[in-house]
């Protein structure tokens, strides 16, 4: 090989790597972030965002100068390079490849562990377990049984969720409120327990980055801890009949001062939110 | 054991058959016939279908439901799923092509049983309009493709049944030619021909046509316990009457999840005869191509969870189909690196076949790349069931499998008629179908990303005008449709002559007259050990098939 081409490989291959993590890191597709869970997703996102770019617009280039560069001029006769195979290079190939996708998954693992093992939060942290925990996000979906509880240095606000063709219910038992619209306070741990009345509905809000199936027969559950006040969708993301798009609620989260305001003007029972 | 059929063999029953066109109609036993039917039915429902996504689309260029109603919509996007996967992709990668080119492949004179071919065609025909006729008779059904309980057990419950039915014949008629291929390449080789030399679509198909027996009665299992539950009210999926919805969720994507291969692996193949023919180059790599595919028959029979991240999935679940998932990306990545060879340093003709083939490449890659990321659970938890995934699959369904049937037609058109496709009006098909399909599911990304989540027919007013965006590359995949049919059926007639090798291709079913004779070869079948031997002098020579070749069909 020329050492100019080398130069040129060199440097495109610096380029690509280069483009890559500008357009990774500074070109943003998503919405605004809201729970604690987001900015950690939106890190994965990042990441993989990144690699994204770099290997499709390599791929891309690679079949587009090839297609430029070896195509059939007029004139030309007869076959190509008879090239079968090149065992080192397709060693390459299958390593560069698996290395990439073991970097992804040891890295996604690791963001899945800080949001909490992307376990809802659902019972009593005791002590020893306080160092390890008050670091983890508590954004996480599951299925199970939720006990709340009030002996724990992390207490969740505990909601139960009702879906039903074609609404959402939330319940929230302390105070025995039952509202349309989800209400809950910045900086807290909400766990929702969710079941559906009827079909299989999910429970999406694009904001917190976390979507959990509404299940028939089968409770589940999700964690979020809320931090940007504002009002965002609450969306219906299974198939469920006819009016499945227009299934639709809204989350407002709003600062512990206003929450308690919401919270004492709807409470039936006369106890204060904390 | 290795059989040989005697050139007579056929003779007797094709006699009985009809003749000239009428026998595209008939109960032809003639593989190159059935692979035919395959094709050209399999096109008509990829026609219908495509009206229903063009109806989807117009529905969507208004984020409130006004162009149809809203039960009609659910049908609609039902239809329009199931009739792509079941009677359009399927069929046509695996059926037509398989049917038509593998006997070749082989150095066989039919398939290893005729009979059984021509009864998993027709099943076809029958099945969709079944499928199609419900929209008339009852209402078709309303829960997706997927049909999950209980919205399927509890909505339009006569659609369903039939929808079920109609799936029922095509489960049957897909294994029926799955274990017809498995026979064909492994018991009707013509003698000498070693596994390791036969073309690579046949490793394609003989990997399918596994999943397609391991997996494809599992659906029709649970497909009748669904029917159970509506007809008899029984209760294996009903919550009502304690059953499981998650189960029916597993046991679907078990079959599921390998239909995507069943989908993208013959068309990995068809691109590997493609690619070497119009590069002039042996395809790079061959082994590692066989082992990849092997590869991904394995994992692929292990990652249906990942359907299924948001549906209360237990955590070590999560983090094993995770893993599972994304290691697909190794096998099928040296593949597209192994293509890739291919075209370096080839004498590429830039004819509508390549750039097909082509398209396939740099589609498959975005969409396989997107799934990667679907396979991380904290990423999917945000984007699973929205216009994400839409755009995701589209890129591996449509801009993979759709792009590679278009290629292969292109290629294989002179074997089929003897005449040549226009190549201009080729040229402009691709550009138009690439443009179209880009922009039509590109911008799908984003709307997952942002907030829309799939199957819905009113959406947040805030998505409208990516949505028209998308909606006008859905009317030029429309349109691109005319140029080809027009070339279709005017170069059946008017088209120039190809000649029996157009491409001067090594592959055994261009060593023979275009179209073919009955019997596939007058005499005996060619021993064609290098494939893919462009380039290689001594190795062209030996295509021609000698006396000493012959001599090993004597035992």
């Amino acid at each position: 090989m020329p050492k100019s081409s080398a130069i040129l490989i060199i440097f495109l291959s610096i380029a690509l790597l280069a483009g890559g993590v500008w357009i990774g890191q500074n070109i943003n597709l998503l919405p605004v972030d809201a729970s604690a869970n987001a900015p950690v997703y939106d890190e994965l996102f990042k990441v993989l965002f990144t690699i994204g770019t770099i290997l499709f617009v390599g791929m891309v280039g690679l079949v587009v100068y090839s297609l430029i560069k070896f195509r059939k001029r007029p004139g030309q006769t007869g076959d190509g390079l008879p090239i079968e195979g090149n065992l080192p290079l397709e060693i390459l190939w299958t390593a560069v490849p698996a290395i990439v996708i073991l970097f992804v998954g040891i890295y996604s693992y690791d963001i899945y562990d800080r949001m909490g093992g992307m376990q809802p939060l659902q019972h009593e942290m005791h002590d020893h377990e306080n160092a390890l925990t008050t670091q983890r996000i508590w954004g996480g979906i599951g299925s199970g049984t939720v006990e709340a509880t009030t002996v724990s240095s992390i207490t969740p606000l505990m909601i139960d969720v009702t879906a039903m063709q074609f609404a959402f219910l939330f319940h929230y038992p302390k105070g025995d409120i039952l509202s349309g619209e989800l209400h809950v306070p910045t900086g807290q741990v909400i766990t929702m327990k969710m079941e559906s009345k009827d079909v299989i509905h999910a429970f999406w809000v694009p904001e917190f980055r976390l979507k959990q199936d509404v299940i028939p027969g089968q409770p589940t559950i999700l964690s979020f801890t809320p931090t940007r006040p504002g009002r965002y969708p609450i969306i219906c993301a299974e198939l469920c009949g006819p009016y499945h798009g227009g299934m639709r609620s809204t989350v407002v989260v709003e600062s512990p001062e206003e929450y308690e305001d919401w919270f004492r003007k709807n409470s039936k029972d006369a106890v204060s939110v904390t | 054991m290795t059989i040989s059929i005697p050139p007579t063999s056929q003779q007797s029953t094709e006699s009985l058959q009809p003749k000239g066109w009428l026998r595209y109609f008939s109960f032809s036993l003639d593989h190159k016939v059935i692979g035919l039917q395959y094709l050209v039915c399999g096109f008509i429902f990829y026609l219908i279908g495509g009206a229903l996504a063009s109806a989807i689309r117009v529905e969507l260029t208004s984020p409130i439901s006004d162009f149809m109603a809203r039960d009609v919509y659910n049908q609609v996007l039902t239809l329009h799923g199931t009739i792509m996967i079941f009677l359009w992709i399927v069929p046509v990668v695996n059926g037509a092509f398989g049917n038509y080119l593998i006997p070749f492949y082989v150095g066989a004179r039919d398939m290893a049983f005729p009979r059984l071919n021509a009864v998993a065609f027709w099943l076809i025909p029958p099945a969709g309009l079944l499928l199609i006729s419900s929209y008339f008779i009852t209402g078709a059904a309303q829960s997706g493709w997927t049909a999950y309980p209980p919205l399927s057990i509890t909505t339009a419950e006569a659609g369903q049944i039939i929808w079920i039915l109609s799936v029922l014949l095509l489960g049957g008629s897909s294994i029926f030619g799955g274990i017809n291929f498995i026979a064909t390449i492994l018991k009707l080789r013509r003698p000498g021909l070693k596994l390791m030399q036969l073309p690579m679509y046949c490793w394609a198909m003989l990997g399918t046509s596994v999943l397609v027996v391991l997996s494809t009665p599992v659906l029709a299992g649970t497909l009748v316990l669904l029917s159970f539950d509506i007809v008899a009210h029984t209760g294996f999926f009903n919550p009502v009457l304690g059953g499981n919805v998650i189960v029916y969720q597993h046991l679907f994507w078990f079959y599921s999840h390998p239909a995507v291969y069943i989908m993208v692996l013959p068309a990995f193949g068809l691109v590997s005869e493609i690619l070497p023919v119009h590069c002039r180059k042996p395809l790079f790599g061959y082994p590692t191509m066989v082992y990849s595919i092997m590869a991904i028959v394995v994992l692929g029979l292990v990652v249906w969870a990942h359907h299924m991240f948001t549906s209360g999935t237990p955590p070590w679940m999560r983090l094993f189909f995770t893993i599972a998932t994304a290691f697909i990306a190794v096998p099928t990545g040296i593949k597209f690196f192994n293509w890739v060879a291919t075209l370096w340093g080839g004498r590429i003709s830039l004819n509508s076949a390549i750039l097909f083939s082509c398209g396939f490449i740099v589609n498959f890659v975005l969409g396989g790349i997107t799934g990667v990321a679907l396979a991380q659970v904290p990423f999917d938890v945000h984007v699973h069931d929205t216009y994400f995934v839409v755009a995701h699959f589209h890129y591996i369904v449509y801009g993979g499998s759709v792009f590679v049937i278009f290629a292969s037609i292109y290629h294989w058109y002179p074997k089929f008629t003897g005449r040549m496709l226009d190549e201009n009006l080729g040229r402009f098909h691709f550009l138009i179908t690439f443009i179209g399909f880009n922009l039509c599911f590109a911008p799908q990304h984003w709307l997952g990303l942002n907030g829309m989540p799939r199957r819905v027919a009113e959406y947040d007013p805030q998505f409208t005008f990516i949505n028209q965006l998308s909606s006008v590359g859905a009317l030029l995949m429309a349109v691109s449709t005319l140029p080809f049919l027009w070339n279709v059926f005017h170069s059946a007639f008017k088209g120039r002559i190809a000649g029996d090798n157009p491409w001067e291709a090594l592959t055994p079913e261009w060593l023979t007259s275009s179209p073919p004779p009955i019997e596939n070869w007058v005499g005996e079948a060619p021993l064609v050990s290098e494939p893919y031997g462009y380039g290689m002098r001594k190795i062209k020579q030996k295509v021609d098939p000698t006396e000493e070749d012959l001599g090993g069909n004597s035992k």
